[in-house]
């Protein structure tokens, strides 16, 4: 049998080799011509989402559930759209959208405190003294066109204590700051009727003439005024219509929930359709060091809401292609539950989820050990190769060394996830 | 029955004072605060200020430069407020500079502030940001307000430079009891076994004491390109070598011998053992105490050079809103570029003028301060008279031969604007309401307004939250409506004349009296409007100079 076997292989061979001779090699570059034209068709994102859930949520009770192990709790997982992706049985909406998402379970940092672990994990590099690192957004900010947008293009809804900052990039890529959408922007209405404000505008020309004199042309006055007429620019702009969430159906509002988070999830998707490059959105309210269980299944109902209504409302609208979302925290929590029934802070295999803008959705990147200890070695993701395998998305070169304003350089160490873009 | 009754009559009674105290503003304080004219006449301290003078017009020559005029007293009044109070001249102030009548006019205004707890408390909050940053850091075993406060503390009773670094780097004790120590805890990491971690004190202790960059060294020697090597990883190392003892115990942060620091010469590679050593100047380290208190003296030592010109550098920059020698915490950066060499030298050469001398007497903070606003360069304008092309402009600043521009720090800028907003000066005598007010305003105005954090001095270009903030927000707002509490209002009501009140606003916010096209203009908008419109011009006007770019400027 087997020689048989053999003898029919062999003469495969020789028949290609024969094809190969005698010429059929002209489909290889057709083969080249198609494959190409498949990837012209996968656009680069265009888009971030940042779902940040401040405090550091259980993997145990979200994303990577160990049922029936002594490390799971009484956490039970249910079944999802992904083929052999269970996740924790608080987030069934979700598990509804997860053909969609990717998760990779084993990020593994070094940083166990909360405001470290942010920056790591909001800007790929570990807290350094010598300079502040500019968040993802403000990267994706810096080195994306403007293009016909009014409004700030970085933002953060419900910021936390630490919101995203453009670091060594500058101030003007910091997200700006607004909060629950059911309340106006801050400080984007004129105090006084419209007569009044412009008065008001034309008595300024008068001291900013009077400055001027027997001073620079080129120099803060004038870059003062180029961002008053930014500034003015966004109050008057219809793109600050997109923070208005009530201006949408009722149905679309109760499907994010009515909640500021789902609210803010809600904008979000808004602001990305008028050319905002990044939105990141806080969820606060994780670091269960106390009462684990409850905290999270509380927490579990909003973030299930937002995050599956988001997903699909972005799909249905052909927007999910061109927009990344990344669903994250500062760090994971400790397998072992404590006295207090509470988790601790764990950056020793945690997890993450990625959607949209081209990365492959239903898989799950890495596990953790079901014992609790620290995942494999060679399974074991670092916080910056989730920010390589975003650049990467959008089509920009993830390692590019930038300056900072002490003359040092900063080069991102992080190697794409490649089974996510493939 | 009758006792309710008093006490009724008590209470309205106490209602009607609390009232008139606000409304009314109490007689002008009498100032005790001795100034001598003297002490900036003495021979010596003229000597310094003359050698500086001289070196900049040695320059200014050199470059083919001439140099701006004098600015004017309220100018000079209004950069001293800010750079050392954090806030703008008030009423009051004003008044009282343009009285005296004295000698030393301008050294009269700067004594008054140096005597000021204000200025202990926003020099010392500079100070703070420049050892530990902003990072709220540990919370168990670090207190930041308490750091500094402490560090105020020391500034209000001019201790001795060198003192307060000898304290930050060798002090044992509890956080809470010697708040000195706040600069060692500051670097513990939970889950570190609350060690402090060496290497960040090193990084610490090299670029807020001696104005160096050793970071770049922990990992490789520095720098990586070109010939001339600067920093070993070795230099690095031993510096933080100082901090291989220190641990954090029940008492506190102390040092316990018998402990040996390790470090990892590349990633992954082992550790291995180093001796505490320092990279320049061995002949200075002393024989004599633990590891922090033999460092402390070797980097406050009279002739390590660098200590001194770290802290003239940043005093500088404080008072002008540029440090003389850039970048403020990298003194001695390798510069391949000729044109930047010879500008660190010429910077350099007046900053060893300056550290001499404040070495001399004692590491004097005061003085330093006091010499360095006797000098020509620090009284110049910031316009010139000539019309200058963009590049002519570039280099008269560089050289300092006309004083440079710089955008108000967060908490400068909603100083001066609660400052303004005020007739009285807001101080610590102020009304305890006042304060506090002031505190909460000035909290969520910073949050909004942007915090740089510990880079303070990069030039940043300003933002469109903070000019919404100025032009829609809540705090203008409240601090320019009709309301008896708003200056606006008061100069409305109280002003004799349209004129008077247009000078007044312009005083207050500005600093600075109007130019006859201004003054002619807002006259006119004015002009007939009595009660409400009256005041509603004035909020206009308040709005109008707050958003100028004049008012978010250092000038």
């Amino acid at each position: 049998m087997q020689s048989h076997e053999f003898e029919h292989a062999f003469g495969r061979r020789e028949f290609l080799k024969l094809a190969g001779a005698a010429g059929l090699s002209w489909l290889t570059p057709l083969a080249q011509l198609l494959s190409q034209q498949a990837e012209k068709q996968k656009q680069p994102a265009k888009s971030l989402i940042v779902l940040w859930l401040q405090g550091g949520p259980s993997q145990l009770e979200t994303f990577d559930p160990h049922p029936g192990k002594s490390i799971g709790g009484d956490t039970r997982a249910i079944a999802t759209r992904a083929k052999n992706i269970q996740i924790a049985e608080g987030l069934p909406l979700l598990a509804e959208q997860m053909q969609h998402i990717s998760l990779v379970r084993s990020l593994v940092s070094k940083e166990g405190d909360h405001e470290r672990g942010t920056y790591f994990v909001k800007t790929g590099f570990r807290p350094d003294p010598t300079a502040v690192h500019p968040a993802i957004g403000a990267v994706l900010c810096k080195e994306l066109p403007v293009g016909k947008t009014e409004i700030p293009r970085h933002v953060s809804i419900l910021p936390g204590q630490w919101p995203a900052r453009g670091g060594f990039l500058g101030a003007e890529y910091d997200a700006f700051k607004t909060y629950d959408p059911i309340n106006k922007v801050p400080d984007t209405v004129a105090r006084v009727p419209a007569e009044r404000d412009r008065q008001r505008v034309e008595d300024l020309k008068v001291v900013e003439a009077a400055f001027a004199r027997g001073r620079r042309r080129q120099t803060q006055p004038a870059v003062v005024q180029g961002q008053l007429e930014a500034a003015r620019t966004m109050m008057t702009s219809e793109q600050l219509k997109a923070f208005d969430v009530m201006l949408e159906p009722e149905r679309t509002r109760k499907s994010y929930g009515d909640t500021p988070f789902g609210r803010g999830c809600l904008a979000a998707r808004r602001l990305i359709e008028v050319g905002v490059r990044c939105v990141e959105v806080t969820l606060d309210g994780w670091d269960s060091h106390v009462d684990n269980a409850r905290i999270h299944r509380d927490q579990n109902v909003i973030l299930d809401a937002a995050f599956a209504a988001l997903i699909r409302d972005l799909e249905e609208r052909k927007l999910l292609d061109r927009t990344v979302v990344l669903c994250a925290g500062e760090f994971g929590r400790t397998p072992r539950i404590n006295p207090a029934g509470g988790r601790d802070h764990w950056p020793t295999g945690f997890s993450c989820a990625l959607a949209g803008g081209g990365i492959r959705g239903g898989l799950a990147i890495g596990s953790t050990d079901p014992d609790g200890g620290p995942p494999r070695e060679e399974e074991a993701r670092q916080v910056q190769d989730v920010h390589a395998t975003i650049l990467k998305s959008f089509g920009l070169e993830y390692d590019k060394l930038r300056q900072t304003p002490i003359g040092r350089t900063a080069r991102l160490t992080g190697r794409p996830i490649d089974d996510l873009l493939s | 029955m009758w006792k309710k009754n008093l006490f009724f009559i008590a209470l309205v009674v106490a209602g009607g004072l609390a009232l008139a105290g606000n409304l009314f503003p109490r007689p002008e304080r009498e100032l005790d605060i001795p100034f001598a004219a003297a002490d900036v006449q003495k021979q010596d301290f003229r000597d310094v200020v003359e050698r500086v003078d001289a070196s900049f017009r040695q320059q200014w020559s050199a470059e083919g430069l001439e140099r701006a005029p004098r600015a004017d007293e309220l100018t000079m009044a209004r950069r001293l407020s800010l750079g050392l109070t954090g806030t703008v001249p008030s009423l009051e102030e004003i008044r009282q500079l343009e009285a005296y009548q004295g000698p030393e006019k301008i050294q009269w205004y700067l004594n008054r502030l140096l005597h000021d707890r204000r200025y202990a408390d926003y020099v010392g909050e500079r100070l703070a940001r420049a050892y530990v940053g902003t990072e709220d850091g540990p919370f168990l075993v670090y207190r930041r307000r308490r750091f500094v406060t402490w560090l105020s503390d020391q500034v209000m009773l001019n201790t001795p430079y060198d003192q307060i670094a000898q304290q930050l780097i060798a002090a044992d004790g509890l956080w809470t009891d010697h708040p000195s120590t706040n600069f060692i805890t500051v670097t513990i990491e939970q889950g570190e076994k609350n060690r402090p971690k060496p290497e960040r004190l090193a990084g610490q202790v090299s670029r807020a004491f001696l104005g160096i960059r050793l970071d770049c060294a922990q990992c490789h020697d520095h720098p990586l390109y070109g010939d001339a090597i600067k920093w070993k990883q070795m230099d690095f190392h031993g510096l933080a070598a100082f901090f291989g003892q220190t641990r954090q115990g029940f008492t506190g942060i102390h040092d316990e011998k018998g402990q040996e620091y390790e470090m990892e010469k590349r990633r992954g590679s082992d550790k291995q053992a180093v001796e505490p050593a320092v990279p320049f100047f061995p002949e200075l380290l002393p024989e004599a105490g633990n590891r922090r208190e033999r460092l402390a003296a070797w980097v406050t030592h009279r002739d390590n050079t660098y200590f001194a010109e770290a802290i003239v550098n940043r005093m500088w920059a404080v008072l002008t809103g540029r440090p003389l020698v850039e970048p403020i915490d990298d003194i001695d950066s390798v510069e391949t570029d000729p044109g930047t060499v010879r500008r660190r030298e010429a910077g350099r050469h007046k900053l060893k003028i300056l550290a001499a001398d404040f070495v001399e007497n004692g590491h004097d903070l005061r003085r330093l301060i006091k010499l360095m606003v006797a000098t020509e360069v620090y009284q110049l304008a910031s316009t010139s008279p000539r019309e200058l092309t963009e590049q002519e402009w570039v280099k008269h600043e560089q050289a300092w031969a006309v004083f440079p521009l710089s955008p108000l720090r967060p908490e400068q800028a909603v100083g001066a604007l609660l400052q303004a907003a005020s007739l009285q000066t807001i101080d610590s005598e102020s009304h305890i309401l006042v304060r506090i007010a002031t505190a909460l305003g000035t909290n969520e105005f910073v949050k909004r307004y942007g915090d740089s954090g510990r880079d303070e001095f990069d030039p940043h270009t300003g933002t469109i939250p903070q000019r919404l903030l100025l032009m829609n927000g809540n705090i203008v707002k409240e601090k320019t409506k009709d309301s008896i509490l708003n200056a606006s209002t008061r100069i409305a009501m109280l002003a004799p004349d349209d004129a008077t009140a247009v000078e007044t606003a312009y005083l207050v916010v500005l600093t600075r009296r109007p130019t006859p096209e201004e003054a002619s203009h807002f006259a006119q908008r004015l002009a007939g409007k009595m009660n409400n419109a009256r005041q509603r011009a004035l909020e206009d006007l308040y709005w109008t100079l707050i958003n100028s770019s004049e008012f978010a400027l250092n000038h």
